[in-house]
């Protein structure tokens, strides 16, 4: 396994008071906790963070870790035989152990608040995992396959990982920023206890055509200029497939064009719309003809388009 | 290496939990998660007092206050402050993916 400093991870040195660590932990916690960073590692420096404090708040779990003596960050590591006869639980050996769960059967695991049972029936731990998903996976459904490595205890009460691959059904219509539940997909249960929940936070993938807001799908319309003011049908590609849009005749640039329905579906049914946003695009280079018809119509036309700015 | 296929529920899934399913799920006691309900975090979908059920929905904002109250040791209306905060932040984010959504690049 690999060495982790708990210490530095926290920015505190290895003498800190508890109230310094509890204070740098707060300090870092205000700035990483998903609720409200906006950090792009923040998840992960978070979860590095709540590690290091369980461990370190937690008097028996320090003075465990302290015995490990130093190391560098990273560094392969395996504890001395005297430090598992001391702290114990680790009857199964470190074969296949992560750090952190050198320390998870220690005492203060079992003081996780408002999960117990009145027999000591314990919880199992929920996992969350961020699910990032494709547009056209949120119109169809989809399904993702979750590496979950749960954390499990004999009768002893010794800790081991165990490797599960969980299939999840992802439903048409998850989108950005909604939380699935997987029930009882998490860690076991001990002693009867309910098994923990997976929990997926969803987020939508940038689409190379589309941009979403809620339901509704946005997406640039290029149209000549003659095809706005005499009006053309087009071709618009949506999730289910291309559909013939009528361009009416007058059409602005910036208008929204909308086609109802043809948005991200919702669970309660329905769905939300497409709007194709106009714009009107010169070709690159005019050609000779194109150029002589542009003089043409510039001589013929009165419109004035700054008139009110007059 | 165990494999199995489950479905992904919504949060808003039809199904109502009672008091002590939804503390069980947030990790919180049911003290604390009436504490919530008093300061306006959480919104009983039915029930009287003393047997209030719960929308699923409830579990990801008590799970949010759980999770802030044990970082910051914050008291049931810090908490209700933080999520309101949280919530018009989203709110107003929202409101910005919207306009750019509706911008032409």
């Amino acid at each position: 396994m690999k060495f982790k400093d708990y210490y530095a991870i926290l920015g505190v040195e290895r003498g800190a008071t508890a109230d310094e660590i509890k204070n740098a932990y707060r300090k870092l916690a205000r700035k990483y906790h998903p609720d409200v960073s906006k950090e792009a590692n923040a998840e992960v420096r978070f979860k590095e963070m709540g590690e290091a404090y369980a461990t370190l708040k937690d008097p028996e779990k320090r003075a465990a870790y302290d015995q490990l003596g130093r190391h560098g960050p990273g560094e392969d590591f395996r504890p001395p035989p005297e430090w598992s006869t001391q702290f114990g639980d680790t009857s199964g050996g470190f074969d296949g152990m992560d750090f952190a769960d050198l320390f998870a059967g220690l005492a203060g695991h079992a003081r996780q608040r408002g999960r117990h049972g009145p027999e000591g029936a314990r919880r199992g731990q929920d996992y969350e995992v961020a699910i990032p998903i494709t547009v056209e996976e949120s119109f169809r459904g989809t399904e993702v396959s979750l590496d979950l490595t749960t954390m499990e205890f004999d009768e002893q009460g010794a800790p081991r990982r165990v490797p599960r691959t969980v299939k999840a059904r992802i439903p048409k219509g998850a989108t950005d920023g909604q939380v699935l539940r997987l029930t009882g997909q998490g860690g076991k249960g001990v002693h009867g206890g309910r098994d923990g929940d997976v929990y997926l936070n969803i987020s939508l993938r940038p689409h190379r055509r589309y941009r979403v807001s809620g339901r509704d799908l946005f997406l640039d319309l290029p149209v000549t200029p003659w095809e706005a003011a005499l009006g053309a049908g087009v071709e618009i590609p949506t999730l289910a497939g291309a559909v013939n849009l009528k361009v009416p005749a007058g059409t602005r640039g910036g208008q929204q064009l909308r086609l109802a329905g043809r948005g991200l579906p919702a669970p309660e049914g329905g769905a939300g719309d497409l709007y194709a946003i106009v714009q009107i695009v010169l070709p690159p280079e005019l050609t000779e003809r194109e150029r002589s018809l542009m003089q043409e119509l510039a001589a013929a036309s009165s419109f004035n388009p700054r008139r009110h700015l007059e | 290496m165990t494999s199995e296929h489950t479905d992904a529920l919504w949060p808003d899934e039809p199904g109502r939990l009672r008091l002590p399913d939804l503390a069980d799920c947030a990790g919180l006691s049911e003290a604390e998660v009436l504490d919530l309900v008093d300061c306006g975090v959480l919104t009983p979908a039915g029930g009287s007092e003393g047997q209030w059920v719960f929308g699923m929905r409830s579990i990801t904002v008590a799970r949010r206050a759980h999770r802030l109250r044990e970082e910051f040791e914050l008291e049931p209306h810090g908490v209700a402050l933080l999520l309101a905060f949280i919530d018009r932040i989203r709110d107003l984010e929202e409101a910005v993916r919207d306009l750019q959504a509706r911008l032409p690049r």
